[in-house]
């Protein structure tokens, strides 16, 4: 019984880290008022910066920060499209998606002589490895460093957003921008800052894939999570708090899935729909309407009224 | 520049067409750092995309789907929506028809109707889903769109795994019953006679005998043709684009929100559900297969209707377009060893820039600003020095002083006329506005 929980929550936290960077990195975008449908290819990019970085300088944390600097390159893309030219969020995100994995891909058969993927690289140390402890009941535990990272992140953007200055001109820029602007706050640089800021976070978030779950880069690495790492976004309700809890409810469904796979009565491929399913299913019994940020989605145009 | 320049530029496509121009370029600059020579990586895309009839008739069966997901999401996002679960639904239009197809065994004339409609139901079903969640209980279709694609996947999954679908030593389901297939001529082409007389027609026999040849292209174009009319010329589309624009607005003007945003997601998943069945009947292996990820026509419909800056029927070059790059770009993986990702690359900026479509009408406006602003100073000048020897006849009214001045000016200050021939031009035409 107690080897299972510590099976349940391992893998709880092993599939919500990723998540929880890419959410965080959402929060950060839309609390500003920019849509960031992005967050996929930017956690693409990040996934492979962080391979490349820890491949060719043999340290994971260098790794780690060269996935946050891509991803907030590419984020820089999307900031100069839906703030300086008013492009539309949501296309511009879209283009975002299918440039950044291009340039991953491209990058990493120009790196590794055309393969698709890329040698086993340093990766991040783990936080408890238990595999040693064979026989015990905690012996299934093994968490990554990341896993301790995450909530520290969401707690700091919690901090950050709520109970300091700055934060609270990020959300009047998301909810009034022009109420903004006349008390002096510059709307352009402060959504400047949170865009990049989102795609750091994102870029963090598939390092957190291929530098501590998997070791290596993929064309498959990051498939998806972008996306359910945006409806963590909005199933928190734009908050920090609550993406991290909906990004832990995931993991949480994606455990039982596979705790529920060994020799069940349900066939896998309908037990795997379980974490899809339950996520729409508590949407509707327990979360309801969530109300985006005013003026997410919206471009800013100084003087309009 | 002159004017009519700045009227083309100040037109969609016109954007549309500079973005494909700097895609190109893009790719240019990413191949040429890669160590690939450019022109020819572009030669052998085109070769591939256009270099043999056949070429031509498989980038058409490729762009079916995506021109019908495309017109799906395009008509989405005209009513505020966005389709990300075109995916799923075109996953679910795949499973839903090769079920039946797989099931029923009746005359073409029913079969065909039946299967395709089945895979148009399935998507209906779905997005119906999704509008209701939507309309009902205010969960975002962003969301619900995002899950559903996944439950769809596994499904597909699941259906392959039946032992009733599952085709022996394959990951595939068996095929639907031939009577439910929509190529064209599917068994004269490949009798003795057909081949007879394609002996003498190669081009005919490298089309036919070689793709897939099927009326999903024409069922598609249709479709655009139809959903770009709804949208402009019936009263409900009058009231979706509406819905789209503002939403506070048109519950105000007493138009049912609700109702249209069900309707507008219920059409939209018919559009995947049916490109999903049509591929089934369609194109072999006429079933389903495992999915070990999404095959992305959904995904590539988003692109395809950005890149059409959302009109119906600018998905069909679009669709074209992006099938065209996306078949192409395998020879130039062949040929030239150089990665085919740079065609994502490719589209992700064609995409870009269509995101930043709003710049190039945006700059022509700037541009006919400026040069408005150049003709009003030219015509402050003309009138200073053209009012100077009219001042003591009537110093009381300035405006009358001014329009004989203006109408002086190309005569009386000849050095000022000949720096600004256009700016004269465009003088005459916006006085001519004016009065």
């Amino acid at each position: 019984m107690l080897d299972n929980l510590v099976l349940v929550l391992s893998i709880t936290l092993m599939y919500s880290t990723p998540l929880v960077f890419g959410a965080l990195g959402g929060v950060m975008s839309e609390r500003s008022g920019v849509v960031n449908i992005g967050i996929e290819g930017m956690m693409n990019v990040g996934a492979f910066a962080g391979v490349a970085g820890s491949y060719v300088s043999g340290s994971p944390w260098i790794g780690l920060l060269c996935a946050g600097l891509a991803g907030g390159l590419v984020a820089l893309l999307h900031a100069v499209a839906s703030i300086t030219f008013n492009a539309d969020q949501t296309i511009s995100g879209v283009a975002i998606n299918l440039l950044a994995p291009g340039i991953a891909l491209f990058a990493c058969r120009r790196m590794f002589d055309g393969a698709a993927m890329s040698p086993v690289v340093n990766t991040l140390p783990k936080l408890v490895d238990a595999s040693g402890l064979g026989g015990s009941a905690l012996s299934s535990l093994n968490l990554d460093v990341t896993v301790l990272l995450s909530p520290i992140a969401a707690a700091v953007m919690w901090f950050a957003l709520y109970r300091t200055k700055w934060g609270l001109r990020i959300r009047s820029v998301g909810e009034h921008p022009e109420a903004s602007e006349t008390l002096g706050i510059n709307v352009c640089r402060t959504r400047y800052a949170c865009v990049i800021l989102s795609g750091v976070l994102a870029g963090f978030g598939g390092a957190s894939v291929t530098l501590a779950i998997i070791s290596q880069y993929t064309q498959t690495a990051i498939s998806g999570q972008g996306f359910i790492a945006l409806a963590a976004v909005i199933f928190g309700k734009w908050t920090p708090h609550g993406a991290y809890l909906a990004c832990l409810l995931f993991g949480f469904t994606q455990a039982l899935t596979v705790m529920l796979g060994g020799g069940s009565v349900v066939p896998t491929h309908i037990l795997a729909m379980l974490p899809y399913v339950m996520t729409v299913l508590v949407l509707v019994l327990f979360v309801g309407r969530s109300v985006a940020p005013k003026a997410d989605g919206v471009p800013y145009i100084k003087g309009s009224r | 520049m002159n004017t009519t320049a700045i009227k083309v530029l100040r037109k969609p496509i016109a954007s549309a067409i500079i973005a494909i121009l700097i895609g190109f370029l893009v790719a240019a600059v990413v191949l040429a750092s890669a160590g690939y020579d450019p022109g020819a990586s572009f030669a052998a895309l085109f070769s591939g995309m256009v270099g043999r009839p056949r070429y031509v008739v498989n980038v058409i069966i490729k762009a079916t789907p995506l021109l019908l997901c495309g017109v799906a999401v395009a008509f989405a996002f005209k009513v505020g929506l966005f389709n990300i679960g075109a995916e799923g639904q075109y996953i679910l239009g795949t499973i839903a028809a090769t079920v039946v197809g797989i099931t029923c065994d009746l005359p073409p004339v029913l079969e065909i109707p039946l299967v395709v409609l089945s895979g148009t139901i399935a998507g209906v079903l779905s997005g119906a889903l999704v509008g209701w969640l939507k309309a009902k209980f205010g969960i975002h279709e962003v969301i619900t769109s995002i899950m559903f694609n996944w439950i769809s996947l596994y499904l597909c999954n699941y259906v392959v795994s039946l032992d009733v679908f599952h085709q022996p030593n394959t990951t595939g389901t068996y095929p639907v019953h031939g009577s439910a297939f929509t190529m064209i001529l599917p068994n004269w082409k490949l009798s003795d006679e057909g081949q007879a007389a394609l002996a003498n027609l190669p081009v005919l026999r490298d089309v036919l005998v070689r793709c897939d040849v099927n009326v999903g292209i024409i069922v598609a174009v249709v479709v655009a043709v139809l959903i770009g009319w709804l949208l402009r010329r019936t009263k409900v589309g009058y009231e979706m684009r509406a819905v789209g624009l503002n939403k506070d607005a048109a519950r105000f003007a007493g138009i049912n929100v609700e109702g249209n945003v069900v309707l507008c997601m219920v059409i939209s998943g018919a559009l995947c559900g049916l490109a999903g069945a049509l591929n089934i009947t369609g194109i072999s292996p006429h079933g389903i297969s495992t999915l070990a990820a999404f095959e992305n026509n959904g995904f590539n419909g988003l692109s395809v209707a950005f890149i059409a800056g959302c009109s119906p029927v600018g998905c069909i070059p679009a669709s074209l377009l992006f099938a065209g790059l996306i078949y192409g770009g395998q020879t130039v993986q062949q040929v030239m060893g150089a990665p085919s990702e740079i065609i994502s690359i490719m589209i992700g900026t064609i995409v870009f820039c269509m995101a930043l479509g709003g710049v190039v009408p945006m700059l022509a406006e700037r541009i006919r600003r400026s040069r408005a602003e150049r003709v009003e100073r030219a015509r402050e000048l003309a009138a200073k020095t053209g009012a100077t020897p009219a001042s003591p006849a009537g110093e009381g009214d300035a405006p009358k002083a001014v329009d004989a001045a203006d109408a002086g000016a190309p005569a009386a200050e000849a050095p000022s006329g000949a720096a600004e021939p256009n700016g004269s031009n465009e003088k005459k035409g916006a006085d001519g506005d004016a009065r």
